[in-house]
């Protein structure tokens, strides 16, 4: 076989960016089991909501309020549509998810799977399956870099620089802070951390906030990527969950790495063999829950 | 009962505490109070409902009813997390040091609940062994350790009142003398503490007074004095 180095360089580069993609989402989904023991079937409708938070601000914000000048930016949406979906995170795990911490996943993993319905079922409503563009990708993102074996898409570099940035931070938070050992404190005994007076219950709903806020996140950095349609999440998170059975849940490097390293994965099979591209991360999943079924980072029950 | 207390310095006042895990009715009514500064102890057989004790006053079984006076506070309406605020620290029978978090972490990790808590010096002053692991994983200790870091973490946090459960459960001799003598410290600067314990010896040497309890409920109180006149009494509650 022929192939010249130069395109597996650069499948792979586009494959990282899939990556940053797969570890922002599992690294949302991780905490959340981990904190809240929830298996959070919403996560894809979340990130598609992100998406649609940029797209209504940038497309339908000015029209809805009568002068068609007014748009959000995409700027403005790397914060906003984050804090909106972490919002309705909030509504949802105060009124619902709340009541389910003590009996089975199940009922969570349902919940959310029923929940993740009714956001694509309503968006569906009014939009169309077939994805609409988002048109407010900025200035000084457009073009490419030349990185000497491929022109780079500026905007694709940013998505990647960006989503890494994020993700590291949020190992920060949780792995070298006081509140990220209160969040491990928590996960690992939830009784004793409340007896020492921290305030458990408000810091489920806050690593909920915080978990969907990053599929919002990802979202947000999509829509100029991608076309933002209300099926995007549910494509999407099939993936991100065969990534978290990988990687194991609740280890937050686990989640990071294995998200990055399944994309540059799909993307270097896509040079060897396309038709392999879609399928490769099931295969490693079902290799990896023969060999450690408790996934590559997962503690060993 | 032998029990007069004058109600002003009380620390800690259960009355008529009940408490379920689920349907099942474990404690039935338990009464006690500790005085400022005291140390009593909570003796009873396996089962008898001891740990299940410091739990419902921490708010941690199921449903519960009756009254926990912590410091004149009233704290059976209160969520888990509150409660450790009116200064209750609680040493766990199972010690739950974390193995997600190193040493120090787990020191740090109860916030402080009154500003005048022992500073990490001191506390490294009083266990140095755990001065020398502060980096390593809180469960790569040693039992003897692991115990010693249960009750340094509730130290820092200004707590006067410390529910201490088996604190020397599985532990060598030398061990338990070396945390008997923690144990005495603490009551010297006036910490007030409830210890459940299986050792008889260790808990005569240093409780001010005994409550056995039996089927959750307190069936009998001894004070020291009364210790070695009542010593067949007790011996039979505890079955030894
Ligand atoms: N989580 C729980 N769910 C249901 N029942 C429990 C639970 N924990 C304890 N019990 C029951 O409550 C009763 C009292 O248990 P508790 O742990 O308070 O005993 P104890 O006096 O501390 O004795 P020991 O620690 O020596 O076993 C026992 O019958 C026990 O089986
Ligand atoms: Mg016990």
């Amino acid at each position: 076989m022929d192939i010249p180095l130069q395109a597996v360089l650069s499948q792979a580069m586009l494959g990282l960016n899939n990556g940053a993609f797969y570890a922002l989402l599992s690294l949302g989904l991780a905490v959340i089991f981990g904190m809240l023991n929830v298996v959070n079937f919403a996560h894809g409708a979340f990130y598609m909501l992100g998406a649609f938070a940029a797209l209504l601000g940038f497309d339908y914000l000015g029209r809805f309020l009568g002068d068609e000048s007014l748009r959000m930016s995409f700027w403005a949406a790397l914060i906003l549509g984050p804090l909106i979906v972490g919002s309705i995170g909030v509504v949802v795990e105060k009124t619902m998810l709340q009541r389910l911490y003590k009996v089975d996943h199940l009922y969570g993993l349902l919940l959310t799977f029923g929940l993740a319905l009714i956001f694509e079922g309503v968006f569906t409503n009014y939009f169309n399956v077939s994805g609409e563009p988002y048109n407010g990708k900025p200035e000084i993102l457009e073009g490419a870099f030349d990185l000497g074996f491929m022109f780079f898409p500026k905007y694709r570099l940013f998505a990647i620089v960006l989503s890494l940035a994020v993700c590291f931070g949020v190992w920060y938070l949780i792995e070298r802070t006081r509140l990220g050992s209160y969040l491990r404190a928590g996960t690992e005994n939830p009784d004793v951390t409340r007896a020492f007076g921290i305030d458990v219950p408000m810091l489920r709903t806050l690593t909920y906030f915080l978990g969907v806020a990053l599929a919002g996140l990802a979202g947000v950095v999509a829509a100029p990527i991608y076309s933002v349609s209300p099926k995007m999440g549910s494509d999407l998170i099939i993936i991100v969950f065969a990534v978290v059975v990988i990687g194991g849940m609740g280890s937050i490097m686990g989640a990071i790495v294995t998200g990055l390293a399944l994309g540059l994965l799909e993307g270097v099979v896509k040079v060897f063999y396309p038709p392999l591209a879609n399928t490769v991360i099931f295969i490693v999943m079902a290799l990896v829950l023969l060999w450690r079924p408790a996934g590559l980072f997962g503690k060993e029950a | 009962m032998a029990d007069v207390l004058d109600h002003g310095g009380e620390m800690l006042r259960v009355t008529g505490l009940h408490a379920f895990y689920g349907e099942s009715h474990i404690l039935h009514g338990i009464d006690f109070g500790v005085r400022r500064g005291e140390l009593v102890t909570l003796l009873g057989r396996n089962g008898a409902g001891r740990t299940t004790t410091l739990k419902a006053i921490l708010g941690l079984t199921g449903r519960r009813a009756g009254s926990v006076m912590v410091n004149g506070r009233e704290a059976i309406q209160l969520p888990t997390h509150k409660i450790a605020h009116l200064g209750v620290g609680w040493c766990p029978e199972e010690r739950a040091i974390f193995s997600s978090l190193n040493v120090e972490e787990n020191l740090n990790l109860p916030p402080k609940v009154r500003s005048d808590g022992m500073s990490l010096e001191e506390i490294y002053e009083l266990f140095p062994n755990l001065w020398e692991r502060r980096k390593s994983q809180g469960t790569r200790l040693s039992g003897g350790e692991q115990q010693m870091l249960a009750m340094a973490r509730i130290l820092r946090t200004g707590a006067r009142l410390l529910l201490l459960d088996e604190i020397t459960e599985g532990l060598a001799p030398v061990i338990v003398k070396k945390i008997g003598d923690s144990v005495r410290l603490l009551k010297a600067r006036g910490y007030t503490i409830v210890l459940v314990e299986q050792n008889f010896r260790f808990a005569a040497g240093i409780a001010d007074r005994h409550y056995v309890i039996e089927h959750g409920q307190v069936v009998d109180a001894v004070s020291a004095e009364e210790l070695s006149a009542s010593a067949d009494r007790l011996n039979k509650y505890l079955g030894v």
